[in-house]
C-alpha cells in the first residue's frame, strides 16, 4: 500500500484559513475602534447599530430574503420560468411518492420525541442519586458528539446482512439466527425500515433528554419530596404525583426541541438508505428535487411546508419567552 | 455534568415488606439502567473494535468473534487517511476541510452574536426588544428554505429589475469554503444571539453605570466588564456551533462542492456508505476518525455544554 498525502495541495486551504480569520479579525477590530470613538450618550442609535448591524444583515441575506425567495419559488415550475400556482403543492399532496413521504415524516416526528423524552425521563430517574451517576449520563449523553453521518454508519453495521447459510456480521442479525430466525435485510423491507432509522436518531438524542431532565428532577425543592415521602408515598406515586408535575416545563421543553429537530431530519436518512425503500422524509426529499432533479419548484413547496409545521412549535416557545420576560 | 451526587440519607422503611419493595425496585431500576446503557455503548464499542480488526475478519466474522480470536491492525486507518487507490478514503484531506471549515464557522457567528446580544441587553432604542423577538423567531425559518436562494446568491449575485447590485461571487478551489462559512455564520446567529442574550442580560445594570460613570465606552464595557462574565455562555455555544458545523452533512453537501478540494468528512464518509457501503475496513475507521475530535472537545467541556444546554432550554 502507497502512502498518497500531498501537502502542496493542503497548503492553499490552510492559507485561505489564515486569511479569513485574519480579515475578520481586522473587522473586529475596526468595530471595537469605531465604538470608542462614538461619544458616549444615554440613547445612540449609533451603538446600537454598529453592533447590530452586521448580524442583522448577515439574518436578512442568509434567512429572511431567502425564505420569501422560496416561498415564491414553491408557485414557480421546475426551472423557475413559469407561474404555475398550487400546482406543486397539489402534487405534494396527491402523488403517492410523496404521500409516501408525508406519511414517513408523521411516524418520525409523533415517534422520536416521546421515545426520546421517555427513555431520557427513564434513565434519569434510575440513575437519579446512585454510585455511578455522572458516569452513567456520560454513556448516554456521548452519542450527542457523533454525527448523524457517523452513528448511521455505527447502525448500518449493527443492522448488516449476510445470507443465511454465512457468518453474520451484524450484531442484530446474529441475535435473530442465535434465537433461531432467519437473517432480515433490516433497511429494505417498508414500512418497517423507518423505524429502524428511527432507532438511530433516538439512540443520538436519548442523552439531551437524560441531561435537561436529570436537572429539573435535581431542582425538585427538597421539601416537596420530603413531605410527599412523609405521608407515605410509593415510588410509582411518587413519580407520577411529585416528579411529573414538577418538571413539566423541562418535559415541555425536550418535546419541543425535538419535534423541530425530528422535522428538519436528513442527515441519518441520507446516510443509511438515501430515502430508497419508501423511507424518505420531506427534508430529503426536498434536496433530492431541488438540487438533484432540478425540480426548484417542487422543492421549495415542500420547505415552505416544513416552515408551516415548525411555526405553530415556535409561535408558542415565543409566546412563553414573552410571559417570562414580562413576570 | 454534575459530579457524583452525595449520598443522601435515606430513611429505611421500617416494616419487612417495605424493605423488601424498596429493594425490588432497586433491583429493577439498576437493571433499567444497565439495560440502557448497554444499548447505548454497544454498538459505538463494535465499531471501535471492527475499526482494528483486519478486513478478512471484518467481512467475515462478527466482531464478537474477537475475544476468541484477538487480531489487531492499524492498516484500515493508513488505508482510509493516506491510501492511494480512489476507493480508498482519502480522508486526510477532507480532515483538513474539516478544521478548514470549522474554525471560522464557530468563530464568526460568536463574535457577531456577542455584538448583537451587547446591544440588546446594553445599548438602548426604540423596538429593542421586537429586533430580539424577531431575532428569535427566525429559528422558525428552516435551513431547507434557505438552500436554494442562498446558492443563488453566491452563483448569480443580486439583480433587482435588472440592474446588478451585487456581482456573482465565482468562488472557485479553495475560495468556495468563504461561502460555507458564510452560510454557516447566518444559519447560527439566532441561536447564538439568544444563548448569549440570555445570559449577558442578567448582569447586573449597577456594574454597567459604575463603568459609564467612570467615562468608558461601550467598546471598554463589553472587553473589561462584560466578556469575562459571558464566558461560559460564549464556551457553551462555541462548543455547540462546533459539533454542529463538524457534524453538518447539508450544508457541506450545498456549499462545498464534493470534492477533496474542500468537502469536509461528513461529505465523504456518506459518499462512502453509499457507493462502497460493505468496505467496512474503510467505513469503521473513517466513522472513528471523524469522531475523534468532537469526542475530546466534547469530554474535556462537557461541563461548559450542559450548561449551555440548560441555559438555552430549561431557563429559556
Amino acid at each position: 500500500m502507497d502512502f498518497f498525502f500531498d501537502f502542496a495541495a493542503e497548503a492553499p486551504k490552510l492559507l485561505q484559513l489564515l486569511v479569513g480569520v485574519v480579515v475578520f479579525l481586522a473587522f473586529v477590530g475596526l468595530m471595537l475602534l469605531l465604538l470608542d470613538r462614538a461619544p458616549m450618550k444615554e440613547r445612540s442609535w449609533g451603538h446600537s447599530l454598529l453592533l447590530l448591524g452586521p448580524a442583522l444583515v448577515l439574518l436578512a441575506i442568509g434567512l429572511v430574503v431567502p425564505g420569501i425567495r422560496t416561498t415564491l419559488l414553491s408557485f414557480m415550475s421546475g426551472d423557475s420560468s413559469q407561474f404555475v400556482g398550487l400546482d406543486n403543492y397539489i402534487w405534494m399532496f396527491t402523488q403517492p411518492e410523496s404521500i409516501t413521504v408525508l406519511r414517513n415524516t408523521l411516524i418520525w416526528v409523533l415517534l422520536v420525541p416521546s421515545l426520546v423524552t421517555a427513555i431520557g425521563l427513564v434513565y434519569a430517574v434510575v440513575v437519579d442519586k446512585s454510585r455511578f451517576e455522572s458516569i452513567a449520563k456520560s454513556l448516554v449523553f456521548l452519542p450527542m458528539a457523533i454525527s448523524f453521518v457517523g452513528a448511521g454508519i455505527i447502525w448500518r453495521f449493527v443492522y448488516a446482512y449476510r445470507p443465511e447459510d454465512a457468518n453474520q456480521i451484524g450484531l442484530l442479525n446474529q441475535f435473530v439466527v442465535w434465537l433461531g430466525g432467519e437473517p432480515q435485510q433490516w433497511l429494505q423491507s417498508a414500512p418497517t425500515n423507518t423505524l429502524f432509522l428511527i432507532v438511530v436518531m433516538v439512540w443520538i438524542q436519548a442523552g439531551f433528554a437524560t441531561v435537561v431532565l436529570s436537572a429539573a428532577i435535581k431542582g425538585i425543592p427538597a421539601e416537596i419530596v420530603e413531605a410527599a415521602r412523609l405521608d407515605g408515598a410509593s415510588p410509582l406515586q411518587m413519580f407520577f404525583r411529585v416528579t411529573l408535575p414538577s418538571i413539566r416545563p423541562a418535559l415541555v421543553v425536550v418535546l419541543v426541541t425535538q419535534s423541530i429537530g425530528t422535522l428538519k431530519l436528513f442527515d441519518i436518512v441520507r446516510t443509511m438508505t438515501g430515502g430508497q425503500f419508501d423511507t424518505s422524509v420531506i427534508a430529503n426529499e426536498m434536496y433530492n428535487q431541488a438540487f438533484r432533479y432540478g425540480e426548484a419548484g417542487k422543492g421549495a413547496a415542500l420547505a415552505v411546508f416544513l416552515f408551516v409545521l415548525v411555526t405553530p412549535i415556535v409561535v408558542y416557545q415565543i409566546r412563553s419567552l414573552r410571559q417570562r420576560r414580562e413576570a | 455534568m454534575t459530579t457524583i451526587a452525595p449520598s443522601v440519607a435515606r430513611t429505611q422503611p421500617k416494616t419487612a415488606a417495605g424493605r423488601v419493595r424498596k429493594r425490588l425496585s432497586g433491583r429493577v431500576a439498576s437493571l433499567i439502567a444497565v439495560v440502557i446503557a448497554l444499548l447505548w455503548t454497544t454498538p459505538t464499542f463494535g465499531l471501535f473494535l471492527s475499526s482494528f480488526r483486519p478486513e478478512d475478519d471484518i467481512k467475515q466474522t462478527g466482531w464478537w468473534t474477537f475475544f476468541s480470536n484477538p487480531q489487531l491492525t492499524l492498516e484500515n486507518y493508513r488505508e482510509v487517511l493516506f491510501g492511494s487507490s480512489s476507493s480508498s478514503g482519502r480522508l486526510a484531506s477532507f480532515l483538513i476541510n474539516s478544521v478548514v471549515i470549522t474554525i471560522p464557522s464557530v468563530l464568526f457567528p460568536l463574535a457577531l452574536a456577542t455584538f448583537a446580544a451587547y446591544a440588546l441587553s446594553w445599548t438602548r432604542f426604540r423596538g429593542r426588544d421586537w429586533v430580539y423577538i424577531g431575532i428569535f423567531a427566525l429559528q422558525v425559518v428552516p435551513l431547507q428554505m434557505a438552500l436554494v436562494p442562498l446558492l443563488s446568491f453566491f452563483s448569480q449575485g443580486v439583480e433587482v429589475f435588472g440592474i446588478t447590485l451585487m456581482p456573482a461571487w465565482n468562488l472557485e478551489g479553495s475560495g468556495q469554503f468563504i461561502q460555507v462559512w458564510f452560510a454557516h455564520t447566518c444559519f447560527a446567529l439566532p441561536l447564538g444571539v439568544f444563548l448569549i442574550h440570555n445570559f449577558m442580560s442578567e448582569l447586573p445594570g449597577e456594574l454597567m453605570e459604575a463603568a459609564r460613570v467612570d467615562g468608558a465606552t461601550h467598546g471598554t464595557i463589553l472587553r473589561k466588564v462584560v466578556l469575562p462574565l459571558v464566558a461560559p455562555a460564549l464556551a457553551a455555544f462555541g462548543i455547540f456551533q462546533f459539533l454542529w458545523v463538524w457534524n453538518d452533512l447539508l450544508v457541506a453537501l450545498i456549499f462545498s462542492g464534493g470534492t477533496a478540494e474542500t468537502a469536509p468528512m461528513t461529505v465523504r464518509l456518506a459518499q462512502m456508505a453509499g457507493t462502497r457501503g460493505n468496505e467496512w475496513q474503510r467505513l469503521t475507521s473513517g466513522a472513528f476518525v471523524s469522531m475523534i475530535i468532537p469526542l475530546i472537545v466534547f469530554l474535556s467541556m462537557q461541563r461548559y455544554f450542559v450548561r449551555g444546554l440548560l441555559a438555552g432550554s430549561v431557563k429559556g
